[in-house]
């Protein structure tokens, strides 16, 4: 995590140096208003006078303050004047280039996904999705959009991926994971049956406005909590994914879990094996042992990795994973960003370590 | 070697067992208004986890008397002492007044029905989590029988169980020398999710786990173990195998953050290892010695598992209630010198 602002003029990245890498989480910022031109002006005008507003209760900003402004670096603000992540040239110097990202997927946060009213959510989403084409795919080949979605409007969501079905820039379908309901209840099941068909992934970020209390004993006090939390709520969203019967629905389907930690995995997949052996009567629609769907179906991205003592744990881990699961990720430019060059301190074989941080995410995407 | 199960459950055939145990008000409430059974969904009677299928009675529950939990779950096990958690849903009533009432007649049927009628019972005392204050008397009326020895709280609860309205729950347990065992069950305000609620009993027990995690996570955060110095915390049928990544997780983030809880100093991972145990089954981990190992390894301690069969509830078969992988010496510490250790009263008795 970079809290401060280090001076690394004299570090060589070991990572970077070596290998090409995949990012698989940075985060454009779009201000509204660089949306308005894809936005009808009967819905321009509504957002000047009501706003977009969630189930928490800040009319701006997160439920939960974060640790730092913008939960940004402090070096992220670009020279441009707009908020971190919004000037491709001043990501491209700080991060695509030195760090040798030659694949990065790009995940917008705060572009109408989860908004209380779904027609609203539609005409938002959309112009992110435009906004990402015409701001940043078209100017750069590294970088893959995501098709963001007003997830708890399944059939509008479906449109939507449909619209971008066959757009190679596009790399996945973008889901929040704290939703109204367990997302693998059926009425999410349009998106995945657009998304199979589209041979897009799901990618399932940490976040979101479900308005439910976002543990099952009520809702925390502190961002720590809630950030700790988000492993709590991909567990559950894997769980609804796999117990649901979603990946016998939808055999083609990859899912993505971004941001919510990974060294839980194989934890929660013993945990399902256990109980489906006893219960298994009633979900007949699953077939084989939950951690066999898990590990078929099921990706992670790594940033914020976990650190255990000592960090050769973590290679058991991935060994019980499957390295092929393994996606680097660094979150920029958020503030618990995971260097490349210092996120994994851990011995890996150099195949391991171009699957973690390069040809997973290819395969996964598709990108040749 | 004392022999100690720290979580068997006995369980309640009807509310009329209670009514005996009920002043009039309340029994007459109950008859009155027709309440029958207070089973919740966490356990439903007819689940096959709820009790294992040779273990029912005619009636299809295990464990209603103590003839029951002698020859199931005390005499087939060499149990020595075992610590009784009745699961009955008092916790879940919405009104105070009688989730109290109907509390104080669940541990007045454990000590007459159990306790009173078996020398190597101990019990757990279920408080109205609903509201501090009521508990609070619970754990005062029961704090002088030494055969009561912990307090007995469900993960699934209204708040966060690290948030202040709690404290004084913890200040009685502490004073009386009694953990707090916190158990799989809830009060089912909301679903056993972070987003809701679940479609299947198989995917409500699975997030069980998760909701451990994140009472952890409230416990430590507040600062209830530098509150509360002397306080032991048992995660009862948590699943176990989920702690090393959310406290390597939960490391990482209060490095990063913890100007927002400065009464948290110490490294969070040291102060589960010193404050937190955890009940053996459900175990959540493969079949294979060399993984148990390891994760042994991860958890980094083998002060933290105290012995468990979950009696009634069917987490295995046979007399296999350990899993693959533990050595006859950390067995020996997790049967009987942790739970010594972990709980004050039982060593009033053992020698």
């Amino acid at each position: 995590m970079n809290v401060d602002v280090l001076n690394r003029s004299g570090i060589q990245p070991v990572a970077a140096s070596r290998l090409a890498i995949s990012d698989c989480d940075i985060h454009p910022r779009a201000s509204m208003k660089a949306l308005l031109p894809w936005i009808p002006k009967a819905w321009q005008e509504h957002l000047a006078s009501f706003g977009m507003l969630h189930r928490q209760p800040w009319e701006k900003g997160p439920a939960y303050p974060k640790a730092q402004p913008q939960a940004s670096r402090r070096d992220a603000w670009p020279p441009s004047g707009g908020g971190p992540g919004s000037d491709l040239g001043f990501m491209a110097a700080q991060h695509l280039d030195p760090n040798n990202v030659t694949l990065g997927i790009l995940n917008p946060l705060g572009v109408g996904q989860g908004a209380a009213n779904p027609d609203l959510s539609a005409v938002v989403t959309y112009a992110a999705n435009e906004w990402q084409i015409e701001e940043w795919l078209s100017k750069d080949d590294r970088l893959r959009g995501s098709v963001v979605v007003p997830y708890e409007d399944a059939v509008a969501s479906a449109r939507e991926i449909e619209r971008y079905a066959g757009d190679k820039r596009f790399a996945q379908v973008l889901l929040l994971s704290r939703t109204a309901a367990p997302l693998g209840q059926r009425q999410y099941w349009p998106i995945y049956e657009a998304a199979e068909a589209a041979g897009l992934p799901i990618g399932i970020h940490a976040f979101g406005y479900g308005g439910t209390p976002i543990s099952a004993g009520g809702w925390p006090s502190f961002y720590i909590e809630e950030m700790v939390g988000h492993a709590q709520a991909q567990q559950a969203v894997t769980a609804s994914f796999i117990l649901e019967g979603v990946f016998e629905r939808f055999p083609k389907l990859k899912v993505v879990m971004i941001e919510g930690g990974l060294a839980w995995a194989p934890s929660l997949g013993w945990r399902m094996d256990a109980q489906w052996r006893k219960l298994k009567q009633e979900l007949p629609h699953l077939k084989r042992l939950p951690s066999e769907v898990l590990k078929q179906h099921v990706w992670f991205t790594t940033q914020p990795i976990e650190e255990p003592e000592p960090r050769s744990q973590l290679a058991e881990v991935f060994d019980w994973m499957g390295w092929d699961r393994v996606l680097f990720a660094t979150d920029y430019p958020h503030w618990d960003f995971d260097d490349p060059a210092y996120a994994l301190p851990m011995k890996m074989t150099e195949e391991q370590r171009r699957m973690v941080f390069r040809d997973n995410a290819r395969a996964v995407f598709g990108v040749s | 070697m004392t022999r100690v199960d720290c979580d068997v459950h006995p369980t309640v055939p009807s509310l009329q067992a209670l009514l005996p145990y009920m002043d009039e008000v309340w029994r007459d409430n109950a008859v009155r208004r027709g309440i029958e059974e207070l089973a919740t969904v966490s356990y439903p009677t007819t689940n096959p986890l709820s009790s294992r299928a040779d273990w029912r009675d005619p009636s299809g529950k295990a464990g209603t008397t103590v003839e029951a939990l002698r020859a199931q779950a005390l005499d087939p096990f060499g149990t020595d002492l075992a610590i009784c958690s009745p699961l009955y849903g008092v916790q879940a009533l919405f009104s105070e007044d009688m989730s109290a009432a109907f509390a104080r007649a669940l541990n007045t049927w454990t000590a007459r029905e159990f306790l009173d009628r078996d020398p190597r019972l101990r019990a757990s005392i279920v408080v109205p989590q609903i509201n501090a204050e009521r508990a609070v008397d619970e754990i005062e009326h029961w704090a002088g029988d030494h055969r009561f020895v912990q307090v007995l709280l469900l993960v699934g609860s209204e708040l966060p169980l690290g948030r202040r309205q709690t404290w004084p729950i913890y200040a009685a347990a502490e004073r009386h020398g009694l953990p707090v065992g916190i158990h799989a069950g809830s009060m089912h305000r909301s679903g056993m999710t972070p987003v809701g609620w679940t479609s299947s009993y198989t995917e409500d027990y699975v997030a069980q786990a998760t909701a451990f995690q994140s009472q952890l996570g409230s416990l430590l955060a507040e600062g209830v173990f530098a509150k509360f110095p002397d306080l032991t915390v048992v995660l009862m049928e948590s699943g176990v195998s989920w702690l090393p990544a959310y406290l390597w997780r939960f490391s990482k983030f209060w490095k990063g953050t913890r100007a927002e809880i400065p009464w948290v100093s110490d490294p969070p991972s040291s102060i589960v290892r010193d404050r937190v145990r955890l009940t053996l089954q459900p175990f959540d981990a493969p079949p294979d010695s060399a993984s148990v190992t390891r994760l042994m390894e991860h958890l980094g301690s083998e002060e933290m598992l105290l012995f468990s069969t979950d009696y009634p509830h069917w987490q295995f078969d046979g007399q296999a209630a350990w899993p693959e992988g533990f050595s006859p010496a950390l067995k020996q510490k997790i049967m009987a010198d942790n739970p010594l250790k972990t709980y004050a009263r039982l060593r009033e008795t053992v020698s």
